[in-house]
């Protein structure tokens, strides 16, 4: 937020794949006018490029020149102690905070589908909450009313994490009702439901048996960005003092730089898988539609 | 009462659906935000007063919420524009499908790439020893001693940028795939210069578009945190760096003021977020 993000979350996050459906530029303007006109967009394109791709080449060369060897800064990191359990709770956290955030937005987003579709835009814009409170207010701000009595949430490191994946639920909740809601418009819910029903499903049945496989394209973009989100997420994890990537990250950026270099490379990859999967996603979504 | 009172009945009957997200929302939200609010028009002594809001009026406060909105003010500005051109460049600039689709991901990436990672990569790029401060040495220019230093604000607007301009392509696409074709060639019909064309209709259509993008980005870069932090370690005195340091229970003494600080943030953006949706929802007029 960066919104954006977590604090850099985008609006359109889950257009990562610059949106399913449209078909883009379908009329790129015909090969006319000067040459000079023509290039313009290659340049601005080439900049762009320019700028995108040097921070990466420069963090792939920090990452190679430590002063013992090649590839020391990788084959350090690689064996630090602490990184493998905070990296390892990173993934734990995302995992969890998907969970949670499934387990309050699919039957949430179901059931206003279903039975009151004019709340959609109250519950959208509750969803929009995350945006308009930055991250580091919501700390402070989860501090200060859940450490004070009477509720001592965060007085051991367990419960505090507890506190911190149900926050990151709450982050997750802009990317996470957009992508389950637009996959519910995409299908006929009313319909799906009474047929359900008049086979005998319960609730519980429709939700699992029917509803989530139809939309199960929705919920894993909303889930990947989510997982992408939280990994890299700083500030909460800072503040609760909880041992994950991000806060290790940034002790390693401020002593070693170049196994922060290193470090840079692995968090940039996994974050461009969860995101690239996000855009297979998406696109094999608008095939099928 | 009689059974004609039954449709309110069951209207409340549904609610109970939507329970479970409105408590989870209400504790993790807006229940925390609220006594935030709460304390932060509360006195030392427990009485209701503005004393704290009076408080921001000193200079460490005026000068962190100057410096974060300088930051956010020209990257929006920078990106929106890089941002735009690159987008129409993309859409309309016939390039290649699959330079236009590895854009688009690209786009999505990076405006998700901010944080500790973001700031490694910057001073691995254009700190003292980074790639391209080395090879503008190596071609006789040393950047630091022209003045340029990545923990200041021009530094960590170059940051910014990195997920600012990719923001904007994402947000400002959809708008610009938006203008029909048929504008453009009523237009030619009529004798329109390219120029005239976007002067006087494809810009005009866009502009809240544009705009509502720019706000976007402002807030986008007004409350980021962490990113800051990671460069540099807190020092750099910005609005988000100023409450991080209220929680951590240094600089200020004064928990109300910070209270109060963290209130006037959540002011910025909610106006930020506001003009947005209201540009947006004009701009969908035209291009929906």
């Amino acid at each position: 937020m960066t919104i954006a993000g977590p604090q850099s979350g985008s609006l359109t996050g889950h257009g990562a794949a610059g949106g399913p459906g449209k078909p883009t530029g379908s009329n790129p303007i015909p090969p006319q006018g000067s040459l000079v006109r023509r290039l313009w967009p290659w340049l601005i394109v080439v900049l762009g490029v320019v700028y995108f791709v040097t921070p990466l080449l420069g963090t792939i060369r920090l990452s190679l020149r430590h002063n013992n060897g090649t590839w020391e800064a990788w084959r350090l990191i690689l064996g630090n102690e602490q990184m493998w359990p905070a990296f390892g709770q990173s993934i734990v956290n995302g995992l969890a905070t998907i969970v949670v955030s499934l387990l309050i937005i699919v039957p949430t987003a179901y059931w206003v589908a279903l039975k009151m579709p004019r709340l959609r835009p109250f519950i959208e814009f509750i969803t929009l909450l995350p945006f308009v409170i930055p991250g580091v207010v919501l700390v402070l701000a989860l501090i200060r009313l859940y450490s004070a009595p009477p509720l001592l949430l965060t007085s051991t490191y367990n419960s505090t994490r507890i506190v911190m994946i149900c926050a990151y639920a709450a982050l997750s909740f802009p990317y996470m009702y957009r992508s389950v809601d637009n996959g519910l418009r995409s299908i006929d819910v009313r319909s799906l439901t009474e047929a359900a029903q008049s086979l005998g499903a319960g609730w519980p049945t429709i939700v699992t048996k029917v509803i989530f496989p139809n939309i199960r394209l929705a919920i894993l973009s909303g889930a990947l960005l989510t997982f992408a989100i939280v990994l890299g997420e700083l500030t909460i994890a800072l503040y609760m003092a909880q041992r994950t990537l991000a806060p290790f990250m940034a002790d390693i950026v401020r002593n070693k730089p170049f196994e922060a270099a290193a470090l840079t490379l692995i968090a940039f990859s996994v974050t461009w898988l969860a995101l690239g999967m996000i855009s297979y996603v998406t696109n094999r979504a608008g095939r099928r539609a | 009462m009689g059974g004609a009172k039954r449709p309110p009945f069951r209207f409340r009957w549904n609610w109970l659906g939507v329970m479970p997200f409105l408590l989870f929302a209400g504790a993790l939200l807006i229940l925390p935000t609220i006594v935030l609010g709460a304390r932060s028009l509360a006195g030392a002594d427990g009485s209701t007063t503005l004393d704290n809001y009076r408080n921001l009026a000193t200079p460490v406060v005026i000068d962190s919420f100057r410096l974060s909105i300088k930051i956010s003010l020209i990257t929006a500005l920078v990106g929106g524009i890089f941002g735009f051109l690159l987008a129409w460049s993309m859409v309309l600039g016939g390039l290649p499908k699959p330079v236009r689709s590895l854009l688009s991901t690209f786009s999505g990436v990076a405006s998700n790439f901010a944080g500790v990672p973001l700031a490694a990569a910057f001073i691995a790029t254009v700190g003292r020893v980074g790639l391209f401060t080395i090879l503008l040495k190596a071609a006789g220019f040393d950047m630091y001693k022209a003045g340029f230093d990545l923990y200041s604000f021009i530094g960590i607007s170059v940051v910014y940028l990195y997920f600012q301009f990719p923001l904007m392509v994402l947000v400002i696409t959809p708008s610009i795939e938006g203008l029909k074709e048929e504008w453009r060639e009523a237009s030619e019909n009529l004798g329109a210069s390219t120029y005239q064309y976007w002067r006087y209709i494809a810009l005009p259509v866009l502009m809240p578009s544009i705009l509502g993008a720019m706000i976007l980005l402002f807030g986008n870069a007004f409350g980021a945190h962490a990113t800051a932090f990671a460069l540099t370690g807190g020092n750099l005195r910005l609005a988000t760096i100023l409450i991080g340091q209220q929680i951590s229970g240094d600089v200020l003494q004064n928990p109300g003021l910070g209270y109060a600080v963290a209130m006037g943030m959540v002011a910025v953006m909610a106006v930020s977020i506001g003009i947005y949706s209201i540009l947006q929802r004009r701009s969908e007029r035209w291009l929906a």
